[in-house]
């Protein structure tokens, strides 16, 4: 019970530092609409090569943005020392990587549903008829995302190279999840639309096994 | 300020060591503290006060030896955990002050938080800033801010890294005759000081460090005297 209070508290506070700031969101929306609008004018693709390479673009440009906004995750905590601060109030340390990681997650989707309707008018692609499909999509990839980051982003705070040290960790774990999320998005914005369940489940299984794992050993992330 | 509502606890340091890398930050630290006790930790810069203070606060796991908490119920050594104040504030810059208590008051499941927070802002004579964020304050107003978090649970230990650090004369009045009131409720304090002031005034041991040791300990007038002011030197 306390440790979905404790989330509950923390992630209103995360939410509202950040709606306070905009810093993450501003950098990721604007991160992901320049890449967007730079591949489409440098590329030009016709109908055929968007559906096939724009999915790709667009899970890279999440992946850049993501890696840009887990950053300071665990950083922010630094300047005051708040991160002993919460150790110190919550029974279970959990809730700070369960709080972080949904907030992270509700960014990350937040800036992707803002940039889904771009991505189709820049890319010529209709996401309407399976947009359910891409949603879950969407949210299951960027859930991974977030729960890797998240767990990465507390390890490479407390390391000397930290700007260096998130980036060279979080892009290869993720290479998996966005190979697949890719995948399962040209399936599903192709002419004749294909659900992959298998590309779903792996997703999901991908999510739940790195969320134990941060369950069962986060809190030794989180020493000094 | 505050009262604890917490069984009186003690402190109890057998043979701690921390090591970082291969330097020894403290070597082979024993001694207890008994409940209620006001005690002053004195030494030079990097004699171990702050990791000492650390691992007292939990923050830090020791690489040997074992720290444990005398009187302690179940219920103050879980989410009761001891007042921790450190060097910096340990508090958000970007929210006001009244959403910073109310925000540990409901981690530590406090009972009405805000209510507790409009207390405490009274206390640290900060209920007119309220609504203004942590940032706009001033050095000696965040240290009153972080102290009165660090008060938020009542908890039945206090640690206090260099607490008067930012305060001007009446801000060091104000937290000797806090501290004061807190230990005079039964409440164990250990705090580490530089030099005589009206804080260390309060206290009734004194130990000193040095390289990561114990090298005196003293419950005695004229030698806790000396022990202050050696380690000021």
């Amino acid at each position: 019970m306390s440790l979905l209070s404790n989330t509950a508290t923390l992630l209103g506070k995360e939410l509202r530092t950040e709606f306070r700031s905009r810093e993450l969101l501003t950098t990721t929306v604007v991160f992901i609409l320049v890449v967007l609008i730079l591949f489409s004018f440098a590329i030009s693709p016709t109908a055929e090569e968007s559906r096939e390479f724009g999915p790709g673009l667009l899970w890279l440009a999440i992946l850049f943005a993501a890696s840009l906004m887990l950053q300071p995750c665990f950083l922010r905590e630094q300047t005051n020392d708040t991160l002993s601060s919460l150790r110190l109030a919550v029974s279970d340390p959990f809730s700070i990587f369960l709080a972080k990681l949904i907030a992270n997650t509700l960014f990350l989707l937040l800036t992707e549903i803002l940039m889904l309707p771009l991505f189709a008018v820049f890319y010529n692609i209709p996401i309407l008829p399976k947009l359910h499909y891409l949603l879950l999509v969407l949210f299951l990839g960027s859930l991974g995302i977030s729960i890797a980051g998240t767990a990465l982003s507390a390890i490479s705070a407390q390391a000397r190279m930290r700007e260096l040290l998130l980036p060279l960790l979080l892009l290869p774990l993720l290479t998996p999840i966005l190979v697949v999320s890719a995948t399962v998005s040209v399936s599903l914005l192709d002419r004749e639309p294909i659900v992959q369940w298998k590309g779903i489940a792996f997703l999901g299984v991908f999510d739940f096994i790195f969320l134990t794992a941060l369950w069962l050993f986060g809190e030794y992330l989180l020493e000094e | 300020m505050t009262s604890p509502t917490l069984p009186p606890t003690g402190l109890r340091f057998e043979n701690i060591d921390k090591r970082y890398g291969g330097r020894f930050a403290l070597r082979r630290v024993s001694f207890e503290i008994s409940p209620g006790e006001c005690t002053v930790l004195a030494g030079r810069n990097g004699s171990g006060k702050t990791t000492l203070l650390r691992i007292a606060a939990q923050i830090v796991r020791p690489t040997a030896g074992k720290l444990s908490f005398p009187g302690a119920s179940a219920e103050s050594i879980g989410n009761g955990r001891p007042g921790y104040v450190a060097h910096a504030t340990m508090v958000y810059d970007e929210l006001t002050a009244e959403e910073n208590f109310v925000l540990f008051a409901k981690l530590q499941n406090v009972p009405q938080p805000a209510a507790r927070a409009e207390e405490l802002l009274r206390d640290v004579g900060l209920i007119d800033r309220r609504d203004s964020p942590v940032r706009t304050f001033s050095r000696g107003m965040r240290q009153r801010i972080a102290i009165a978090r660090a008060l938020i649970h009542r908890p039945s230990v206090l640690l206090f890294d260099e607490p008067a650090t930012g305060l001007d004369p009446l801000g060091i009045s104000w937290l000797a005759k806090s501290l004061a009131e807190v230990n005079r409720a039964g409440c164990t304090v250990v705090m580490s000081l530089h030099g005589e002031s009206e804080i260390s005034a309060l206290a009734t041991r004194a130990v000193r460090l040095d390289a990561g040791s114990v090298v005196a300990d003293t419950k005695s007038g004229a030698s806790l005297h000396s022990i202050l002011t050696f380690g000021a030197a």
